[in-house]
């Protein structure tokens, strides 16, 4: 039951809900589980609908010679009760009773708790919180309890069961329709209906209430079960149906008083109501997938430790461009969705030697991001993996190093700056609890050892006072602080490289500066070598020594820090340097580029950037463009450069 | 935090009083004469109109409801006709029944749900997690007391491991390894159904925690995955789950009533459907308001538990 209000959220799908109905049928049958709860739903239904056509001994006979005969037993195929009822039709007939009073229950509950939601939610201000505090206040009452006391009040019966059930159903309602409600009256087609002069009741009916109907239809299948089980509970108790009216409830506590004896006459109705409640259950699933797809179990996948390596050829051996530490060739990493294949990195190499600092700099989705957390197998699979390339680690190929062998590099040889400090620092341990776990993940250091170590790091990154910030949790530090803890994290082990992913980013400018002194100092002093993935060529001319360029899965552009700001080769690069804005330069145009970067599970044949480029020409578009090389690192793919002595012969 | 808790146990107080006015409400609706509906319809003329002016029911519904609550500050919940004793004294006598049973299914619901749902997630896709999927789906569509009934039939009938019922006096004789004999299947019974509902919950945010950016900073890190998924993850899903297990403290209090009848339990479930055939209003009165005031504690203590876990809150 908690469930039904995890559908609070969903969106209002207005216009797809019209042509979308046939769909959400197909998708539904998709769903075998769901198809199955409806094949067994539907036969329950049609039974009890058929019933008075049925050749049925009439269920409320009573023959004492034959009373609790067993079940295939001539004539009775379930067997006869304590008064030689015959079982199978009571139990058609108990079904009929059953339903119609959890199906009504439910429409009750959804007309009055929808109403509810609706009216609080579009009304808004006192409205709303009069009706919801009456909704909170019935909802701080177990739920069958209440239900127990009207039926008090009202005595015994099925109807008063019914109304019981359908009143404490109420608040579900009541509160999944009026967080909807509130979202929507704020939307301007609710503005537009309001100006164009229609009043309340037509904008609640015409405009508001057909989005919030998936959201109505998704808590009545979650409920409906319930409601049927609970009538059938104050049934059971004595409460519901009188004799002779009989339900599913009512049949099983006859039963159970000669439970012993004769066990078939109340477990067979028992097993009928958890039949049809696990069907509408099942159904109900299977509707909620249909209707708010981010709820659906299969969409929330686990990504594992380490991304998935599925390499098509194996490598030979690569021998390590001297000097480098770091020296990744070819890394391919895509996301399979389904059939679906996105190819975010398509064939990437990077050289990163002691202490050296190379920028990946791009737009958001050119894989930028991709590149650098394949190299320790941080990209999350499913969907992601690794398809192609070698990454040699002082010539050691992460990619084919065991799982645990990774777990030993990560945070030692290899450690990470990620983007939002917020959410990469885990809000429920405090800083210094995160940082000794950093550090006793790689030294077999005593608590208190660690401790001590943290604070010396925190000193390190020129965090003041740095005992008392160990206490401290990420949410009661500044933005530029909890990334300063993170770049602390990254120097737990001593790396030879950090990867820092666009570390800066959410940081404001002057906190930025600092931050990037702070790395660039920290690399001069101990060597590290920085992966420093940006968008912002600013960023880049402060920290790095070498720039790679990426669009679209590819490098286009590489070279030294320099000769790509001052003499860039791509119309990209020169395009992207253009964005950034110059001090005192008032007349320098600050142009987005136009147009999109390509979906790479569509890309063009030839040349990536031919879309947005203004230089393209007809050959660019033929064959795939490689990347030439012109100079000692220094290299573009594009067949018509901005500088001469990159084109080609 | 303890400022917090103050807080927190500040509001209940509200909530209680809005407990006090619905209850009332209820029995104030009561159709027909209150006090004949009270002593049963063979009540004497004389008997309901001396019920009448003690109650107050002559009066506006508002001065009764002070007369009500004024009483109930003293402890006084009027006296159950049937038992010819004080409400308060049978309350709270068959509550404790009930609180031993309810507490049980609650620290096995949590527990197995927590466990069935980390695996679940743990193991998202394998023949496991599937199983567990079913398992669970069946335990949240099972009646209850259907269940208990079959449990009955196999491990009480058949096996005979436990008893079907007999758990008369709680504190009387047997001690506490009888008490816990008495008490495995219908805890286990009542426990059901929330354990379905706390596994399915636990699995999705188990999932949902395990893709944040902080479980990939904990990876980054070189921390081994079990603490990834014991430590990091787990604690996260928990701050998620607590609520929950909060209002599953109310189906659970509210099962009881099922399972009380089927197992024979002394509690205040048991108590509460005999009362409610036999019309013993008052005895239903003090029997709500006491599970639903024990409902708005355990409230309470989940939310007290979430912000000792989850230092965002304090």
């Amino acid at each position: 039951m908690a469930e039904a209000s995890t559908a609070t959220a969903t969106p209002a799908r207005g216009q797809k809900r019209s042509s979308g109905r046939p769909d959400n049928l197909g998708l539904l049958l998709n769903n075998k589980l769901a198809t199955a709860g409806l094949a067994i739903f539907l036969l329950i239904v049609l039974t009890a609908l058929a019933a008075p056509w049925l050749p049925l001994p009439n269920p409320d006979v009573t023959a004492p010679a034959d009373r609790l005969l067993r079940p295939l037993s001539e004539g009775h195929l379930l067997g006869t009760d304590a008064l030689g009822r015959d079982i199978l039709s009571r139990l058609i007939w108990g079904s009929r009773v059953s339903l119609a009073v959890g199906i009504s229950a439910t429409l009750i509950a959804a007309f009055f708790g929808s109403l509810i939601g609706l009216v609080a939610g579009y009304a808004g201000g006192r409205v709303d919180t009069l009706l919801m505090r009456g909704i909170d206040m019935v909802m701080a009452f177990p739920y069958i309890l209440l239900a127990l006391a009207i039926v008090a009040v009202l005595g015994p019966g099925l109807l008063n069961a019914l109304y019981a059930i359908a009143v404490v159903n109420i608040p579900f309602f009541a509160r999944n329709i009026r967080g909807i409600a509130l979202g929507l009256s704020r939307r301007e087609f609710v503005d537009a209906a309001r100006l164009s002069g229609k009043s309340h009741t037509q904008i609640l009916f015409i405009e508001v209430l057909p989005n919030v109907l998936p959201v109505i239809i998704i808590t009545m299948s979650t409920t409906v079960g319930w409601m049927i089980l609970e009538t059938a509970g104050l049934s059971f108790l004595g409460l519901g149906a009188q004799p002779p009216q009989a339900d599913l409830g009512s049949m099983l506590g006859d039963g159970r008083k000669i439970l012993f004896t004769a066990p078939h006459v109340s477990i067979i109705p028992g097993l009928m109501i958890f039949v049809l409640v696990m069907s509408i259950n099942l159904l109900g699933d299977g509707v909620r997938d249909v209707l708010d797809p981010r709820l659906k179990s299969g969409a929330l996948t686990r990504p594992v430790a380490r991304t998935a390596v599925m390499r098509e050829d194996k490598p030979g051996d690569v021998t390590p461009s001297p000097g480098a530490v770091l020296d990744v060739r070819g890394l391919k990493t895509e996301f399979h969705f389904g059939k679906e294949i996105f190819r975010a990195v398509g064939g990437v190499d990077m050289r990163l030697g002691q202490g050296e600092c190379l920028g990946i700099v791009g737009e958001s989705g050119s894989g930028k991001s991709v590149a650098a957390m394949s190299i320790m197998g941080l990209v999350p699979t499913p969907p992601g993996r690794i398809i192609g390339g070698v990454a040699l680690l002082e010539g050691e190929d992460l990619f084919s190093v065991s799982d645990e062998r990774v777990r030993q590099l990560r945070g030692s040889a290899v450690s990470h700056v990620f983007q939002d400090p917020l959410s990469t620092l885990h809000p429920l341990f405090t800083v210094g609890d995160q940082l000794i776990e950093a550090i006793q993940a790689h030294q077999p250091l005593s608590k208190s050892q660690a401790s001590e170590r943290a604070a010396e790091l925190l000193k390190l990154v020129r965090i003041p006072n740095p005992g008392e910030r160990l206490k401290a949790y990420p949410h009661e530090l500044s933005g530029g602080m909890r990334q300063r803890v993170c770049i602390a994290m990254a120097l737990a082990a001593d790396a030879k490289i950090i990867i820092a992913d666009e570390p800066t980013t959410a940081l404001d400018v002057t906190v930025q500066a600092q931050v990037l002194a702070l790395l660039d100092t920290l690399r001069r002093e101990k060597n590290t070598g920085i992966l420093f993935i940006t968008h912002d060529f600013g960023v880049v001319s402060t920290i790095c020594d070498r720039v790679a360029v990426m669009y679209a899965g590819q490098f286009v552009e590489t070279g030294t820090t320099e000769e790509i700001l001052n003499t860039p080769a791509h119309p990209y690069t020169a395009k992207l340097i253009d964005c950034v804005p110059v001090l005192g330069q008032t007349e320098r145009r600050l142009d987005a580029i136009e147009g999109r970067p390509p979906v790479v599970n569509n890309l063009p044949v030839g040349c990536r950037f031919a879309a947005r480029c203004p230089r393209a020409q007809d050959d660019c578009r033929a064959a795939p463009i490689p990347l030439f090389e012109f100079g000692e690192g220094r290299a573009v793919r594009c067949i018509h450069p901005l500088i001469a002595e990159a084109g080609h012969d | 935090m303890s400022a917090y808790i103050a807080k927190r146990l500040l509001a209940a107080i509200p909530v209680l009083f809005g407990l006090t006015i619905i209850v009332f409400l209820i029995m104030a609706m009561i159709p027909g004469d209150p006090a004949t509906a009270i002593l049963g319809s063979y009540a004497t003329p004389e008997n309901v109109e001396k019920l009448n002016r003690d109650l107050g029911l002559d009066k506006p519904l508002l001065q009764q409801y002070l007369i009500w609550i004024t009483n109930l500050f003293q402890g006084d919940l009027g006296r159950s006709y049937t038992l010819n004793r004080p409400v308060l004294d049978e309350v709270l006598e068959r509550f404790s029944a009930t609180l031993i049973l309810a507490g049980t299914a609650l620290v096995l619901c949590s527990v197995l749900g927590l466990i069935a749902g980390v695996i679940s997630a743990v193991r998202q896709f394998s023949w496991v997690d599937k199983t567990i999927t079913l398992v669970v789906l069946i335990g949240i569509s099972i009646p209850s007391f259907w269940l208990g009934l079959l449990l009955i039939l196999v491990f009480a009938v058949n096996l005979r491991w436990f008893p079907a019922s007999g758990m008369y006096a709680i504190y009387g004789g047997g001690g506490p390894l009888d008490l816990m004999h008495h008490l495995f299947l219908p805890a286990l019974t009542l426990a059901v159904v929330a354990t379905g509902v706390i596994a399915r919950l636990t699995r999705t945010a188990m999932l949902e925690v395990l893709r944040q950016d902080y479980i990939r900073t904990a990876r980054s890190k070189g921390v081994s995955e079990n603490r990834v998924i014991y430590r990091h993850a787990f604690k996260a899903a928990l701050v998620t789950v607590i609520p929950v297990i909060g209002i599953q403290a109310g189906f659970v209090l509210g099962g009881a009533v099922y399972i009380e009848t089927v197992f024979q339990w002394p509690g205040i479930g048991s108590m509460l459907v005999k009362a409610i055939s036999t019309r013993d209003l008052l005895l239903v009165q003090g029997g709500v308001l006491v599970v639903a005031a024990a409902y708005v504690l355990f409230n309470l203590a989940a939310d007290v538990l979430q912000t000792v876990l989850d230092p965002r809150l304090r």
